[in-house]
């Protein structure tokens, strides 16, 4: 069973590592789902969310990993 | 011409990241070898691999049946997390917040618990050695196997995609053979770094293209994203170093 756990847990941190990071991506990407929804006259905001919240939220958690 | 730009990022992508999945693998398949002798390590490496061989034989055919618009979103978010997950860490490395990783540090630290669980459990040693070895194949290979997957997604590269992905391992495994010995000389950060970008980018184009986001310029974009992933991680790095120099002066 602690095998299993440690497996569990090793298959998530392949996927996140740093929480502060995963929970603003998935963040971008529901804002960009959203607005997906919403505005299909203009769908460029949707991958405009994702370019500019993904390259935001990169760089805004490795300039304040130091602080934290 | 756009299709080929698209493979070759992909395949680039994919032996890139097989390779330092292979080089990790192989750091403790090898510490492994020298504790314990290369039956438990060869046995936990095969092991490995055959249930990995079963996982993809298992979902590949089910992913034929996944409507393209959420595989490509369900790929894409995960090959964001993935990637920028990489990426991130390779930034720290790169501007000295995080130590870089040493595969001869790693081999030393693998061998120090393998003689530590030999002083504790001296008969089930065998058993364990080679369960390290399994582990480390099987979630190494894991990786290996998600990124091929998720870069050829829906694109019909998933041929040259695997047989990147499959060179890579064969070449970390003979250099592993030849030289016995972790190989600490790659640039494991380096190559983070170059796959992170790649990954992230290929993230962002398949998120958007779940969403029913006309990229412009198609599959182009991808070329694009990575030069905006690669810039703003050398640019974050130059403003840590920035920061660092004006803390120590």
């Amino acid at each position: 069973m602690t095998a299993l756990r440690a497996l569990v847990d090793e298959l998530i941190g392949l996927f996140v590592d740093d929480g502060a990071l995963a929970l603003a991506i998935v963040g971008v990407v529901v804002l960009a789902g959203i607005a997906a929804w919403l505005g299909a006259a203009a769908p460029w905001l949707s991958g405009g969310i994702l370019l500019f919240g993904c390259l935001g939220a990169l760089v805004g958690n490795v300039l304040t990993a130091k602080r934290r | 011409m756009i299709a080929n730009l698209h493979a070759g990022s992909a395949v680039t992508a994919a032996f890139l990241a097989s390779l330092v999945e292979a080089v990790e693998a192989l750091t403790v398949v090898l510490a492994v070898a020298v504790v314990r002798g290369w039956r438990p390590a060869g046995l936990g490496a095969i092991a490995g691999l055959a249930v990995l061989t079963v996982i993809v034989a298992a979902l590949g055919p089910l992913l034929d049946r996944v409507p393209l618009n959420a595989l490509q979103l369900a790929i894409g978010v995960l090959l964001l997390l993935f990637g920028m997950r990489w990426l991130r860490k390779a930034i720290l490395r790169a501007a000295g917040l995080v130590a870089l990783h040493d595969e001869a540090a790693a081999f030393a630290s693998e061998t120090a618990e393998l003689h530590e669980q030999a002083n504790r459990h001296e008969q089930r040693l065998d058993w364990l050695a080679g369960l390290a070895s399994f582990k480390a194949v099987l979630l190494e290979g894991l990786e290996v196997v998600f990124i091929v997957i998720a870069v050829s997604a829906g694109r019909g590269s998933l041929i040259p995609v695997s047989a990147a992905a499959l060179a890579a391992c064969i070449l970390v495994a003979i250099a592993g053979l030849v030289v016995h010995r972790p190989l600490a000389r790659v640039p494991e950060n380096t190559l983070k770094f170059a796959v992170g970008v790649m990954l992230s980018a290929f993230g962002l184009f398949w998120t958007g293209e779940g969403f029913g986001v006309a990229w412009p310029g198609a599959d182009l974009a991808i070329l694009a994203f990575i030069a905006l992933f690669l810039a703003a991680g050398l640019g974050a790095v130059a403003l840590l170093n920035r920061r660092s120099a004006t803390a120590v002066s």
